[in-house]
């Protein structure tokens, strides 16, 4: 007897051990961190065992009767076929249930909908494969990349805990506050989703949309792109901090310390002539992260979908250097080429130029420099 | 060859007398000139197998690559371009083609006719699809791949960012759409027309009144495919801004016109569905089908609201509030007529005296697990519970439910079902059940679970995704390869049964009652030449 006992104890807390580790499972739906992500969360589950409950009744009267009303017990069948009043039952029954679903989904839609009176507001553009966060309130932007490294993806690194949901600049911004997002995009369509927000909103080029969050706790919080937006669709997480807001800030005076410090040091570093050695390394850093995507770390490209740059005539032709320039800076229209005039410094794109000429055998020994870039760039503007 | 003999024959079902004024030609001649309703439902019916084992092919590739995190297979573009095409095939090359051979083989049948009302364009009609997903198929191997836009080719990602296929991919749609309005054409003339002396409307058999709703939306709906599809070909191509915020476009626009094919578009993917479990459910209880009037009426009610409903795929696009409450509540509505058709199935079941072979245990399947896909969809329509829904797995796993285990689940019921009518043979009853029990199981390995990680966070689409997403995927892609092996139980089912078997009898199923049970087993070539008289 004592053993059977020992043993129901040994399983049951095995099942413990199963269920417990199921719970780490993902399951469901997120609550989220907002007054209106608790909500959402709240009408998902009140729709979700209306359902049930709805199942339950019409699968269970089913399997009764096939339990029940089968030829192999000798039954006889009925022969009733039509009756008006069970008709109009159950079309009304439900009726009633829509209704009583519908008030409060759309008081919740309404209040998701109302962007007023926001404390922060935050532009946010999408481009192929990344994001832009620019504050309104403060001299303040950047890009936000994803910062998992290609070894992880392709198999080569063990993979990290939050793989594929880093990246190297999150947004941040403050508890407790409303904060506006304007969404929009710079090429293909983009969402913007944070599940603990229940924020999800398409960007879409040349259209603005706006949401809005008011988060309760400070934390980090994860989300992807939601739409379709081409090759790497997969790879353009979303991470937002949130903090309090004296941190916050804080956070936010330093940033436009830092970037305004940064403007000035483009300014002097005109002056200043960066060594061949340099100015690969630099270009080649600055290449993995913005054009390899498409063009391919070997600058081989994807035949039909994005040229190739090893080789080509444009990089490696001495005549066609200005042509080089004009396309980082401004790209080429009617193409998935971006201008990338305002996401890279001008010592960047001297570098990824001079690397873009000289690796892959292209070694034409053109050594281009910020001035020449900044020449190109006002020059263009006159 | 096709025309309506009028002189007085003997019986309808004496075919050996008759038929050998029409029989075919020999040879391949037989199927590339014939004009025979059976024939090209025969052609339509092979040609929507073949595309759902290539359609099937790609989603295993999809499956595959999904099966651990991390790029193993395939690489990311061409990831697209299978998610892309998987859709396509199995919604134009699979599912409608199938559909549209049920009709061919079985309205006639079905209301006493001898034939289509046009038998010559039913030929065309049928002749055009294997160039358009020829063409479709071929674009794969271009430079840059194929279409990779998804299947509902958003713009501006099919027009200003999409590779030169795009052309190949218009051009192949808008052969899909002509042969689709044609054979909706078809359809509704055939019905209206040539219907047997006292077949009124509301004595029609409900998978004829099915397909002539399902057979106008075709019509309402193919032509704004067509319309899109040359829209997004001049802003690729010509030089116009439709969809281009930058020259005066919108493209948001483009997701208004696709969806108002869009939803309608499901509907006629799910409307002969519910048509032909219709008919299996009272043949199985032995019971006629209850609510026959009101079953009309409710499919009547999904197809005009389909055309009120497309927004709800649209509610993170940044509609107006009043826009997006209007279409919450219109697909809400929908629940209502589909709610009535499921409690019908209930209803006819109730008190009779059941037996359940293969096309029976299909469309109870049909019945469960189609409405498990409704009531997500019913979820789906609650704009707020959306946000948090819309492009994920969550979206995957339901439209799965309701067009695998619901449209095509139907269209296996179908073949089974009316197979010992067209063969002459009963098929493999211990095989069919083995074929019905592994695709049950393995669907829901693959679909249930994709409910859990769209909730729990995973996008669709994504060729890679996060760790807490690698369980549940391995789970599905098991069940992936689990049901896709399954169907290959299936054409043995088929090949088997086509070859022979016992000898079927022309009621073939004790409870079925209809004009096609009452011809012989195979039918001759030309159904009903002299018109029965329904009483």
């Amino acid at each position: 007897m004592a053993k059977t006992s020992r043993y129901r104890c040994t399983l049951l807390s095995l099942l413990f051990v199963e269920m417990a580790s199921a719970a780490e499972l993902p399951l469901n739906m997120t609550k989220g961190v907002t007054d209106i992500s608790h909500r959402v969360y709240d009408l998902h589950m009140t729709i979700f065992y209306i359902c049930c409950a709805i199942g339950l009744v019409v699968f269970g009267a089913m399997f009764w009767a096939i339990l029940h009303h089968r030829k192999a017990k000798g039954v006889q069948p009925a022969q009733f076929h039509e009756s008006t009043k069970v008709e109009i039952l159950w079309t009304a029954i439900p009726v009633v249930i829509l209704v009583i679903m519908a008030i409060p989904a759309t008081k919740t839609l309404i209040a998701m909908e109302d962007t007023s009176d926001a404390d922060v507001t935050v532009l946010v553009t999408g481009s192929q494969w990344k994001w832009h966060y620019k504050y309104l309130d403060y001299p303040v932007e950047y890009y936000s990349l994803l910062a998992t490294p290609q070894k992880q993806i392709h198999n080569k690194l063990a993979k990290g805990s939050n793989y594929l949901l880093e990246v190297d600049r999150p947004l941040v911004i403050p508890t407790g506050k409303k904060v506006r997002f304007l969404m929009t995009s710079d090429d293909v369509i983009h969402s913007w989703w944070v599940p603990a927000f229940a924020v999800k909103k398409d960007a879409n080029p040349g259209f603005i949309n706006e949401s809005w969050a008011k988060v309760n706790e400070p934390g980090m919080y994860r989300g992807q792109c939601a739409e379709l937006c081409g090759k790497d669709h997969g790879f353009m997480p979303i991470v937002v901090i949130a903090k309090e807001p004296a941190d916050f800030n804080q956070w936010i005076q330093e940033q436009a310390d830092i970037q305004a410090k940064a403007k000035a040091a483009e300014q002097e570093l005109l002056s200043m002539n960066m060594t061949m050695d340099e100015a690969m390394a630099l270009g080649e850093k600055t290449y993995l992260g913005y054009c390899a995507a498409c063009h391919q770390a070997g600058g081989q490209g994807l035949p039909g979908a994005f040229p190739g740059l090893k080789g080509s005539k444009i990089a490696t032709t001495t005549t066609e250097l200005a042509t080089h320039i004009d396309l980082v800076l401004h790209g080429k229209t009617g193409t998935a080429m971006q201008a990338f005039g305002k996401q890279l410094t001008l010592q960047e794109i001297a570098a990824v130029v001079t690397y873009e000429r000289n690796a892959w055998d292209n070694n034409t020994g053109d050594l281009v420099q910020a001035a020449a870039i900044h020449a190109a760039k006002t020059g263009n503007k006159e | 060859m096709s025309t309506i003999t009028t002189e007085p024959n003997a019986h309808a079902d004496d075919h050996h007398h008759d038929a050998h004024h029409h029989r075919p030609p020999a040879g391949l001649k037989r199927w590339l000139y014939t004009t025979n309703h059976k024939d090209i439902g025969t052609l339509y019916l092979l040609f929507a197998l073949t595309m759902f084992f290539i359609g099937g092919a790609m989603a295993m590739v999809i499956r595959a690559e999904l099966f651990q995190p991390g790029l193993q297979l395939v690489e990311t573009n061409f990831f697209n371009q299978m998610t892309t095409v998987h859709g396509l095939i199995m919604v134009f090359g699979a599912v409608m083609p199938a559909f549209t051979g049920l009709a061919n083989w079985l309205i006639p049948m079905m209301i006493g006719a001898p034939d289509m009302a046009l038998p010559r364009m039913n030929n065309w009609s049928f002749w055009i699809l294997p160039f358009a997903f020829s063409i479709l198929l071929a674009s794969l191997f271009m430079e840059g791949g194929g279409p990779n836009f998804g299947w509902t080719f958003y713009a501006p990602l099919s027009t200003k960012y999409s590779g030169d296929s795009t052309a190949l991919f218009v051009f192949s749609v808008h052969i899909m759409g002509i042969s689709s309005i044609m054979g909706a054409i078809n359809v509704i003339v055939t019905i209206f027309n040539l219907r047997a002396p006292g077949m009124s409307w509301m004595k029609m058999p409900l998978f004829v009144w099915t397909w002539l709703i399902t057979a106008f939306l075709l019509i309402a709906v193919m032509p704004v495919l067509a319309g899109t599809v040359t829209m997004v070909l001049t802003d690729k191509y010509f030089g116009t801004s439709f969809f281009d915020a930058a020259g005066g476009g919108d493209p948001v626009l483009f997701q208004h016109i696709f969806w108002f094919f869009g939803h309608p578009e499901v509907y006629i993917m799910i409307l002969p569905a519910f048509g032909i479990v219709s008919s299996i459910v009272p043949t199985f209880a032995r019971k006629p089908l209850f609510g026959y009037a009101s079953m009309v009426y409710a499919t009547s009610s999904i197809a005009l609201l389909s055309f009120l409903v497309w927004a709800h795929h649209m509610f993170t696009t940044g509609m107006p509030v009043f826009a997006e409450l209007f279409f919450m509540y219109c697909t809400m509505l929908i629940a209502v007529p589909t709610g009535v058709k499921v409690f019908n199935w209930v209803a006819t079941m109730w008190r009779g005296a059941m037996t359940f072979e293969v096309p029976m245990m299909f469309a109870i399947a049909f019945i469960v697990l189609f409405t498990i896909g409704g009531l997500s969809g019913l979820m789906l329509a609650i704009t707020p519970a959306d946000f948090q829904y819309h492009d994920t797995y969550f979206v995957v796993a339901h439209f799965h439910y309701v067009l695998v285990t619901g449209a095509v689940f139907s269209i296996i019921a179908a073949a089974y079902y009316w197979l010992p009518k067209w063969t002459g043979h009963m098929y493999d009853e211990t095989l069919g059940q083995w074929h019905f029990w592994c695709s049950l199981i393995s669907v829901n390995l693959l679909f249930f679970p994709m409910h859990f990680v769209g909730l729990a966070g995973m996008p669709r689409r994504i060729p890679d995704y996060a760790l807490q997403f690698a369980d549940f995927n391995a789970l599905i892609s098991i069940g992936g390869f689990a049901f896709g092996l399954s169907q290959l139980l299936f054409v043995w089912v088929l090949v088997k049964c086509i070859r022979g078997g016992e000898k079927a009898t022309n009621q073939v199923w004790e409870g079925a009652e209809g004009l096609e049970w009452e011809l012989s087993s195979p039918p001759p070539y030309h159904s009903f030449t002299t018109p029965p008289h329904v009483k």
